[in-house]
This record gives C-alpha cells, structure tokens and sequence, in this order.
C-alpha cells in the first residue's frame, strides 16, 4: 500500500443554475491573456449538446483517453509511444480553433468615434487572432446555452447513446435539459502527462494536482489530444500548452479554488481523499468499462482505519492532511453515501472531479402528479431526464448507481419534508434507500445548507517546514525563470514579445 | 578576393558555429519559455498536415545526407567499395529526391505562412524569415544537382568534403583553400548554411535539439514532488 494524498471536487448539479460564475471568474484569474482567449479551463456546458469543443465526447473522434488493447493492457486512444511520435509532425488529432471557436472581440470605439450616419453605429466583431472583420460568428463557447441551437445538432450528444427513442426529447413537451460545469479532471491515471513527448507534465505528489511544467513543454500538442476532456488549452501566442491549476497557490493556502470560492449555488466541494497508489494501474485495467467506477471506489482508503493513518503518516502525509481526510466532504459524497460519481470513467483516467446527478426535474414532477411510486420513492424511470442518459455520463452506462444516488437524495428530501413540514421522522423511505436517520442529518447538512467551512476542507501546504524560507527571502516570486529581471526593455533576441501587454491588431475600419 | 575567402570560408564557420552553441546554451538556460515548436497546427490542420510532414521528412533525409556525406572520411567509403564517383551519384539520387520531398513540403508551409491570415497574423518576423533562408538554401542545394551534373568525376565533391573536413578538424586556412575552386553556386550553399546556424538560437529551429527521444523509455506517469522531505 503506498498512500497518497489527492484534492478532489465534488460538483452537485442538482443545484447548479448554470450561472457561468465559475467560468467568468476563472477565466478574469487565468485565462484572459492573449493566445488563451478561446480557452475556459472552466466551463459550463447545457446538457444535451456537444458541448466544448464541439463533440469532446466522442472518442471515436477525437481519441482521448485511454483503451485496453488486445493483450489486455492498458494503452493511449490516439496510439502508443512509437506512434505517437510518429505523428509529431502533424498530429492527426488535434481539434482546430474553430473546433472550439474564433476568438472575438467587438469594435466598441467605433461607438464613440463614429461621425454623423443615417443609421444608428453598432460595434461589430473581430476576430482576435487575425484581427480581421467577423461577418457572422458561428460558434462560441457556450453557443447551446438553455439548449441553443436545434436539436438535430444536440443528439449526436454520445450520451445518447442507447437511450431509447432519443428523438422524443427533441419535443418541446418532453425536452429536458441539465448544466455541466467541466474543468480539469486531475485524474489519478492522466492520459495527458503520459503522452507528453517532453515529459512536461507532471502530478504533484503531495495534492494530486496535475500542473504543466511551461518551461519544459515544447508544444508538440500531444496532451491536447490525449486528454478526453479535452481540457488541456494549446496557447498559440507562447506555443505552450495550458490547463486548469486547480488554483494551485490558492489550494497550497487552504483557500478553495476560485471557480469554487465564486460559485453561487454553493454546489463546489473540496477535500482531501487517500488512495493507494499501487492499485491505480490495476483500476485503471479493468476489463469491463461498467466496473471502473468500483474498482476507482475501491483505491480510495477509509481516513478512520488506523492502518491506512499509520501508512499514510510513514509516506509522510502530515497530521493536518490525514485530519482533513477524516471531515471531507469529497469523501463523505463519493465512498459514504456514494451520492457522487466520477464523470465519464469509461475514459479510464479516474478523474478527482466529482458529480452529484441532478434531480430536481422529478419532484416537479411528483407534485404534479405525474410519477408512478415505487414503494416510499418515486419510480425513477419517469424522471425527465432518461437514467441511460446520466448513467452513460457518470457510470460509463451502468444505471444501478445512478438510481442509488438519486434515491437517496429523493429520501433525503422526502425524510426532511416529513419532519419539518408533518413534524414526523418518517424512517421508512431511509431505509428503502439504505440509509440512517444520522446518515440523512449529515447529507442534509453537507448538500442543502452547504456552509462554506463544511464544502471546503482544504488543509495547507507545510512550504515553510519544508523549504528554506531564509532563502526565500526578498527573492523575486514568479517568474519565467530567467531571474529576477522582468524583460522590460522590449527587446529580446530569443523572439518572446513583451509578457502581459496585448498586442493590438490595429484594423481600420470602413464603413 | 583571397581574403574575402578566407574569412567566408575558414573563420566565419567558427563564427557561426560559437554563435549557434553559446546562443543555444543562452536561451536554454535564461529562457527556456521561449524553447519549442512554435506550431501552429491549432489555427489550421490541413495546409500544415500536408506541408509539416513532407518538409521535415525531407530535411531529415537531407541532414543526414550531408552529415554522412560531407563528415565520413573519402577512405570510409573507399573501404565500403564505394568509389567517389559512385557517392556523388548516390548524393545526387538521394539528395534530389528528398529535396524535392522538402521542396514541396516547403512551398506549402510558405504559402500557408505568408497567405492564411491567421497564421501570417500570429507571426513573427523570424518565423517568415526563416522559412525563406531554408527555402533560399533548398532551391540553391537543388541547383547544385546541374552543376554537379555537368562533372560527374566527383573532384568537385572531394573538395566540399575537403573544407568541411579542414573544418571540423580546424584547418581552416586549408579549409578555405580547398573550397576557392569550386562553382559560385556551392560557395553560395555553404555561405548560407554557416548563416542557417547563426540564426538558429534565435529561430525556432531550436526544436530540433529537443528531439524527444527520452520518452520511449521512459514511464507513463511522472509524479513530482514539489518539497523533497
């Protein structure tokens, strides 16, 4: 057993309102700089729809991820070490900018420069990367918001697959819609880091966060390609590739990350979980794809047994992280309730960022009279959105653990409606669902008040034992690595242009 | 004249050269930032797909071509039952062919570079410069093939290998003698390819010294640990 530490997220979409806070903030922190504008190392996507970039779920596209191959081991989509150098000419799986979207921004000057016209001034669009006029744009980061665009191009969502007459949901009647916020997956078996011809990006071994090392990278665009959720950016401005940090200096703090801190619907967990490292290949190999989803439950290792704190304490993890293990939420939603679940694990990744399935568009329902009950519960096969279409996205297709997730959190309501509203404890619908009145308490604490202290247990990062802060002194912070010298005489004779400053395309307008 | 050549020939290599090692020690130690491919594959797929791969294809072959041809010692080949006329014969298949490969790759990456305006947007000038020099040394290493044409007895060739030897081995006043014979047009190919080194710690060509050989071997996943306790 080597035990290792790792902060994941949980994310409950049952709350989520698709607010686009996360995305917003995160990309003022991050990703406002030039040759990332089309990047969102946070965003929301509205499900069903291709999302972003356009299809990133399919694999037999785009192939990321990684595949058993016909000796049964476990092997990168787009082709092993060989062939992936093979294609580092050209990789022949790299999604275009307008796969994801022309970047643009609109002539707003115009405004106040405009002269005397017949016809009220508008500020048009331009793109950001030639800087040439936008006649039309035709995509952009969140072009299927509240199900933009028709339905004919959202089926081909791959979680689609195999749900049973998929075009009802084109009616307007039987439509139905969900928000999904992605960001980086900081998965414990990276296809990213393993298809870095330059070996640039790595796993921090302390806090699991994955990180590209911006000196070391050389831009053969490989990750890009490698990673299924295609969260990895590639920069044309520094040709460096980059992706989510997971607020890394924000996290080493204990501070949450900002698209967590930000979020309004207080749906952003964070905490600390243990998991055995020895037993990552193995999961990640599991024959059938229906079984990830266990077998990623069954590296992860119980905080309370004195085995495991005794292991993880000789690896080095410090009390106060083996002390957030035992209160993290993460933890508590992913292994003690199992109301979470990992997105897409058919990818084989084990990515750390969790989902709660959404489920308010069933006690809609029930009030209105429309869903059968099963017992205590509401059955679930007449939710709005089919089971097949959450369980092909959280469970790799296996519903069994979507139904568990969403009946627990159907008791948890039903429990606290019956005690607040009649003032009884109605200990029948818990046990239908396999859970105790403490159990529903704690849920109840956890996912409907959600308080900022319970949702982020972030323990901080021992820097100051482990470095010598004397040197550290008066030192220059960041940098690029050349020193402390900030590069301000504009003049540079390896070709870098000024960091920080956008470069304007000047365009002269004629209208 | 004689001076002239001297100094083209038998010192600015040197130049070159020391520009090239030092320039390449410089950047990679006070800006690595700056060290990659520069590709611009994300802003257009399929110019670059055709171009890419053509292009470097051929100038690998061309590389070691030259390398074999102009470093390996006259009495290696000799040794291998390969008589100067036979090499120059090989040089001239070989070389033309992928030199028609890089030629064709080439003109594609140019005319994606200079006419896509995404692409001509987002770069700089050393990226256009630079796909001129090799194009301007590509079209005059072609060139050479009618001169060589013309003496098929390889004399000419032994002098080229003469200068790079003289060179290496640093002799350059013998260098520069060797090669004051020999047509413009080489003069002109080897000129340009000392100046091809000189740009080369500040061009992107950089790259090619961060071959990523290492990860064939190396393992899946790296894991670092950002305090070592």
């Amino acid at each position: 057993m080597k035990v290792r530490a790792q902060i994941g997220m949980v994310l409950n979409l049952d709350k989520c309102i698709g607010c686009h806070t996360c995305s917003i903030t995160c990309k003022n922190v991050w990703t406002s700089r030039e040759g990332v504008e089309y990047a969102w190392f946070n965003n929301v996507e509205t499900k069903p729809g291709i999302g972003f970039p356009k299809e990133w779920e399919n694999q037999q596209k785009w192939n990321g991820g990684w595949v058993r191959n016909k000796s049964g081991k476990l092997e990168l989509k787009i082709g092993g070490k060989r062939r992936i150098l093979a294609n580092i000419f050209a990789n022949p799986d790299l999604p275009e900018i307008d796969d994801y979207y022309e970047p643009f921004d609109f002539d707003y000057q115009h405004l106040h420069t405009a002269g005397d016209t017949k016809h009220q001034p508008v500020a048009r669009p331009r793109s950001l990367i030639s800087g040439q006029r936008m006649e039309k744009i035709e995509w952009g980061p969140n072009w299927e918001e509240i199900l933009g665009t028709e339905f004919a191009k959202r089926k081909i969502d791959q979680n689609f697959n195999d749900v049973v007459q998929k075009d009802i949901y084109g009616q307007f009647e039987k439509t139905f819609m969900m928000y999904l916020p992605r960001l980086c997956e900081h998965c414990l078996n990276p296809a990213c880091v393993a298809a870095c011809p330059s070996g640039a990006i790595y796993k921090r071994e302390e806090d699991g966060i994955v990180l590209i090392d911006q000196d070391k990278c050389r831009g053969w665009r490989m990750c890009v390609s490698a990673c299924p959720y295609k969260k990895i950016y590639y920069n044309w401005k520094s040709g460096k590739s980059e992706k989510c940090t997971f607020c890394f200096p924000r996290i080493e703090a204990g501070q949450p990350t900002v698209c967590s801190e930000t979020c309004v619907g207080r749906i952003r967990y964070l905490g600390v979980l243990l998991y055995d490292a020895d037993k990552i290949e193995t999961a990640a190999n599991t024959p059938n794809e229906k079984d990830l989803y266990q077998a990623q439950l069954d590296i992860f290792l119980d905080p309370k047994d004195p085995i495991v704190i005794a292991a993880a304490k000789a690896e080095g993890i410090t009390d106060n992280w083996i002390a957030a293990a035992q209160r993290s939420p993460v933890y508590m939603m992913a292994m003690d309730w199992k109301v979470a679940l990992p997105l897409h694990p058919e990818y084989r990744t084990l990515p750390m960022v969790w989902y709660v399935p959404p489920l308010s568009p069933i006690q809609g329902a029930i009030q209105a009279g429309h869903v059968g009950m099963n017992g205590e519960i509401p059955d679930l096969k007449s939710l709005r959105i089919p089971l097949r279409y959450l369980a092909n996205m959280l469970t790799a297709g296996d519903e069994a653990p979507v139904v568990r997730a969403l009946e627990r959190m159907i008791a948890m309501r039903a429990f606290k409606r019956s005690q607040q509203v009649d003032g009884v404890e109605d200990a029948d619908v818990l046990k239908q669902v396999g859970l105790t009145p403490v159990q529903v308490e704690e849920m109840y604490r956890y996912m409907a008040l959600a308080n900022y202290e319970d949702r982020f247990v972030i323990p901080t990062s021992h820097r100051a034992y482990a470095e010598n802060a004397y040197d550290l002194k008066s030192s220059c912070g960041f940098s690029f690595g050349n020193g402390c010298g900030d590069g301000n005489n504009n003049v540079n004779l390896f070709g870098t242009k000024a960091k920080g400053v956008r470069q304007v395309i000047s365009v002269e307008i004629k209208d | 004249m004689a001076h002239l050549n001297l100094f083209a020939f038998g010192i600015y290599p040197y130049i070159a050269i020391a520009i090239m090692v030092i320039g390449s020690w410089i950047r990679y130690d006070r800006e690595q930032y700056t060290w990659k491919t520069s590709s611009s594959q994300l802003l257009e797929s399929k110019q670059l797909r055709k171009g890419s791969i053509a292009f470097h294809i051929g100038i690998l072959g061309i590389f070691l071509g030259h390398f074999a041809g102009l470093l390996l010692p006259k009495e290696l080949w000799y040794l291998l039952g390969i008589t100067t006329q036979m090499k120059q014969m090989i040089a001239i298949v070989a070389g033309g062919i992928f030199g028609l490969i890089c030629f064709y790759g080439l003109t594609i990456l140019i005319k994606r570079r200079l006419f896509n305006p995404r692409i001509r947007a987002t770069s700089n000038t050393m990226d256009i410069a630079i796909l001129l020099l090799i194009y301007a040394q590509l079209i005059l290493g072609l060139l050479s093939i009618f001169v060589s044409m013309g003496h098929l007895d390889g004399a000419e060739m032994l002098k080229l290998m003469a200068w790079a030897q003289h060179t290496v081995t640093f002799n350059s006043v013998a260098a520069a003698e060797a090669i004051s014979g020999v047509h413009w047009i080489f003069k002109m190919h080897v000129f340009l390819g000392m100046t091809l080194f000189v740009v080369f710690p500040f061009s992107r060509l950089v790259h090619m010294l961060s071959v990523p050989v290492q990860y064939i071997s190396r393992q899946h996943q790296i894991v670092r640990q950002r305090f070592v306790r």
